[in-house]
């Protein structure tokens, strides 16, 4: 017993917080193992989920851009796109002579590098600019690698790269998205995070507190592209044809539409909406042709309710509600599970049927004043 | 040896003289007050010894070393550090987090250690950790620390503000009208506070202030500047009875 209350102390002192993104990954992960292993996942699911893991990686990777760092890129395909190009041409060369194993880790890094490569030659002109101007030039240079990649032989101009050997597969991905979440919250939950985000938050007085700010600025950019062509090459392994459109501006503005819907600067929210917006418009294929509307709906109330500050507390508080009431019913099963199992002792039973939920609604109802104290402001 | 010397510090933009000839020498443990009207290049003269404005004219020691023209990061580095008039706390982090931005420059981890969370990010962030809780201590913020710091009340935020100026480890303290919007009690609150960082942290400030009473109350020496001349400069009760400040500050 004293083990169980040493173990219960310890879990009660985590910050479950800093956590929920792996939870989230691992949940999600663990439910597609055990689907794989009843043979509930078919070939489409699994590519979907293959798919919706890659677009986690590639908007938490924007997120340390929009989020953390506070600037507007609007050429985060451009990234992707150089990482896909190089790691598939790696592989394709590697393939025949070495294992899965050894060489689809190098083309993944190669495929980093050369978006990271990228980064700094874009980063160190462009942050110097301010705001919209770093959107428009991130825009210009994502259409610059498509025309590129559309007109040059060594990646297979319009019609794409052909016959990457189709090695990503949902275990692998999922590796691949836990990983770049652990770097992009091991960064900015350290000096070089804060000093981000402190850059983020008032430039001028993190200058006054002895902060780099081009170094850090330049630092998060290149680290986003590195992981953007992490993501790129994961992609390129995915579709096994890498073509131009497929990394034009249109998907750098769905990673950003990711980020946003998920919440700028929430890693959680951005896999979850990344998750949600590749998923959504396939399992409304059977709408047909209302399913891209649906889709629009879908994305504008969202959006809406996340925005609007009277909507966004009565969604609050119908968490907080169905929290209360998750409470309770826990309460109840508690106390029936200990009056079967220990009817003599009422007094200790009470006690608990007592103090549970009091607990529970005390930190709800804190949580609950602290939100709309927020909103009111 | 005086803490901050200035020589004829002066800058113009386009053809407006903001400040000229300004010449103060601050002894150590001083606290030295900045006054003058609306409009007379106080913040401008903070600007110019935080790096942010290159004087045109002039040269600025600290502790007899020439800073005139050298990057803000520099500046702070040795040694000074300031607060704004308008209150600038980054404001959608946490109060700790703030004061560790602070400490930014006394933390040594390198971006892998940070990534890979080797033994040193866990030292340096302990390490780091006590002393912003030690600094928020002395200024009663302890208990907030975990609070988003735009969330704080007023007084709070000015507070955070010296506490995280302070985290820098600065030999100059530059107070930009630190009881602005303050009501008398407040007031009162923080002219004890700021002789307590000048003797706990054995701290040279200069402080610019509208409100006299505390400009008489606490700092031994100011400098009157209007139009971006000086008009008066030496002890306050002197200062404060010269007819040309009086006149600057009522009009004829």
């Amino acid at each position: 017993m004293a083990f169980i209350s040493s173990v219960k102390r310890t879990l009660k002192k985590v910050k479950w917080k800093r956590y929920t993104s792996y939870i989230v990954v691992g949940a999600w992960f663990a439910v597609l193992l055990l689907l794989d292993l009843f043979g509930g996942l078919n070939d489409t699911g699994s590519r979907l989920m293959m798919l919706a893991a890659v677009y986690a990686v590639l908007a938490v990777s924007l997120n340390l851009v929009v989020g953390v760092l506070g600037e507007l890129s609007l050429g985060h395909a451009g990234f992707m796109a150089a990482g896909g190009y190089i790691g598939a041409i790696v592989s394709k060369a590697l393939a025949p002579s070495l294992p899965v194993a050894a060489y689809f880790p190098v083309s993944m890094i190669a495929g980093g590098l050369a978006a990271a490569a990228f980064g700094i030659l874009i980063g160190v002109p462009v942050l110097r600019l301010k705001g919209d101007y770093i959107a428009i030039v991130t825009l210009a240079f994502s259409m610059i690698v498509f025309t590129v990649a559309q007109n040059l032989d060594f990646t297979g101009g319009a019609s794409g790269l052909k016959e990457i050997p189709a090695e990503t597969n949902y275990i692998n991905a999922f590796v691949v998205l836990i990983i770049v979440l652990v770097v992009i919250q091991n960064f900015t939950r350290s000096k070089h995070g804060r000093a981000i985000m402190s850059i983020r938050d008032n430039e001028i007085a993190a200058r006054a507190c002895g902060v780099n700010i081009t170094y850090y600025k330049l630092f998060a950019f290149t680290l986003a592209a590195f992981l953007a062509g992490v993501g790129g090459c994961l992609y390129a392994h995915t579709a096994t044809v890498l073509r131009p459109e497929s990394v034009d501006y249109n998907t750098s503005i769905e990673l950003l539409v990711m980020v946003v819907l998920g919440g700028m600067g929430s890693m959680t929210g951005s896999v979850i909406a990344a998750a949600v917006l590749t998923l959504l418009p396939e399992y409304l294929r059977f709408l047909q042709d209302y399913r891209m509307i649906i889709y629009a709906v879908v994305l504008i109330l969202i959006m809406v309710i996340n925005n609007n500050e009277t909507l966004r507390r009565y969604k609050d508080r119908f968490f907080a509600w169905c929290k209360r009431a998750l409470a309770a019913a826990w309460a109840k099963c508690k106390t029936a599970l200990k009056g079967k199992k220990k009817a003599p002792a009422p007094a200790a039973e009470t006690r608990e049927t007592l103090q549970a939920p009091a607990e529970f609604t005390e930190v709800d109802e804190t949580a609950l004043d602290e939100r709309e104290r927020k909103g009111e402001k | 040896m005086p803490i901050l010397k200035t020589e004829n510090l002066s800058i113009t933009f386009g053809g407006l003289k903001a400040v000229s000839d300004f010449s103060v020498e601050i002894e150590k443990n001083r606290i030295y007050g900045l006054i003058g009207p609306n409009g007379a290049g106080k913040t401008t003269v903070f600007n110019m010894l935080t790096g942010v404005y290159k004087p045109t004219a002039g040269r600025f020691y600290l502790d007899g070393e020439d800073l005139t023209g050298k990057s803000p990061i520099y500046i702070n580095r040795k040694g000074v550090a300031r607060t704004f008039q308008n209150i600038r706390l980054f404001g959608k982090m946490t109060v700790l987090e703030n004061v560790l931005v602070g400490l930014h420059a006394m933390n040594k981890c390198d971006p892998f250690s940070s990534i890979l969370r080797l033994p040193r990010y866990w030292r340096t962030e302990r390490e780091l950790k006590n002393k912003a809780h030690a600094l928020l201590d002395v200024f009663g913020l302890d208990g907030e620390a975990e609070h988003i710091s735009s969330n704080l009340p007023y007084g709070k935020q000015r507070k955070l503000e010296i506490a995280r100026a302070l985290a820098t480890n600065p030999k100059l303290l530059l107070l930009d009208e630190p009881a602005a919007g303050m009501n008398p009690h407040e007031t009162g609150e923080l002219m004890e506070t700021i002789r307590l960082i000048r003797d706990g942290f054995d701290m040279t400030i200069l402080l610019i202030e509208h409100d006299l009473k505390l400009v008489s109350g606490i700092c031994e020496e100011v400098t009157v500047l209007n139009f971006g001349t000086t008009l008066a400069q030496g002890k306050v009760e002197d200062v404060l009875r010269d007819p040309a400040v009086v006149t600057a500050y009522l009009g004829e």
